[in-house]
């Protein structure tokens, strides 16, 4: 009973002792409790002024373009249209690298090419958009479109080695 | 300021076109925001707490001889390494590279540490052996890191 009420508060004593040890910096008038605070404010600011918006837009695009849509039309075509494709599905997606490989497996399932796996391993990992969203707003726009213009031609490069190389060499993807 | 103004109006602008095509829709897209916003909003919150903290003990000046852009090549390898080998998800490492530009560091080693950090797992490499074998596993991860290594040296150029 303890241990699943602390498990319920844990996320917020981080918050409490930074609050407490804030307002006590400030009553004992203690510098560097006061400007760890004052960095904090600015950071929260920073924060608060898109990351809301940027969930507005990334649950529209939710209900707008759901991924198990796009997933049913990703199979052999191998041509720009099934790159686009895979590229598209990973932009849709989130979490971090190890959640694309149950579906790269699906994709290789699909009958999806090799190049096309590899290609959305890459787009998954560098493109995804509630991503793209918070790099413009911590990094800017101009960051953001330079890094991912220079990934998209690299990435897509890694999907046609990597065909070329395992073309012949029994490639497959396991169910884990 | 900039960049809120973007998603803001970014926002509003998808909200009413979403808005004027399918009421239902916009509404349910607004609650799953919401959901994923309320998900990651302490978590979030614990991590400025952090950040402010860390870029409070370790002093600017050392961010910019290790990490800025005198380091050289140093620098841009402390950064692909730390990058390649930890696991840190992207809202957490955006706050901390944001606060590591502003204390000095370059773009091209933010540029690798970040692309690194997505691209690259080291820790995960196990699992990604799981799935694709040792040796796809290890090959996709040595090409993800020249691939890493090539956007940190063009972003250092361009920006």
């Amino acid at each position: 009973m303890t241990k699943k009420y602390f498990q319920k508060i844990k996320p917020y004593i981080w918050l409490a002792s930074f609050a407490i040890l804030s307002i006590v910096s400030f009553w004992f008038g203690f510098d560097p409790g006061k400007t760890i605070y004052q960095s904090f404010t600015k950071s929260f600011i920073e924060m608060i002024t898109f990351i809301p918006f940027l969930f507005i837009i990334v649950g529209l695009f939710d209900v707008w373009f759901p991924k198990e849509k796009i997933e049913k039309h990703i199979g052999k075509d191998s041509g720009i249209k099934g790159i686009l494709m895979v590229v598209i599905l990973a932009m849709l997606q989130a979490g971090p690298l190890y959640g694309a490989f149950p579906v790269a497996y699906i994709l290789y399932k699909k009958g999806a090419s090799i190049k096309n796996i590899f290609i959305y391993l890459g787009a998954f990992s560098t493109l995804k958009i509630p991503m793209l969203g918070i790099e413009i707003g911590y990094l800017g726009l101009k960051f953001t479109l330079a890094r991912t213009l220079i990934a998209l031609p690299l990435f897509i490069a890694v999907g046609y080695f990597m065909e070329w190389y395992l073309k012949n060499r029994n490639f497959k993807v396991n169910e884990v | 300021m900039n960049n809120a103004l973007i998603f803001i109006s970014f926002s509003v602008f998808t909200s009413l076109v979403s808005f004027l095509l399918d009421r239902q829709k916009t509404i349910l897209g607004f609650k799953k925001g919401f959901k994923m916003f309320k998900n990651i909003v302490v978590p979030f919150l614990n991590i400025l707490i952090l950040v402010s903290l860390l870029l409070f003990i370790v002093p600017p000046q050392m961010i910019v001889k290790y990490l800025g852009a005198g380091s050289g090549a140093i620098g841009f390898a402390i950064a692909a390494v730390v990058g390649s080998i930890t696991l840190i998800p992207g809202f957490i490492s955006y706050p901390i590279a944001s606060g590591l530009l502003k204390q000095g560091a370059s773009y091209s080693t933010v540029a690798v540490f970040m692309t690194t950090l997505m691209m690259v797992g080291v820790v995960t490499l196990p699992l990604e052996i799981k799935y694709f074998g040792k040796k796809v596993a290890i090959i996709r991860n040595i090409l993800n890191l020249t691939v890493a290594i090539i956007i940190g040296l063009l972003i250092g150029i361009i920006l």
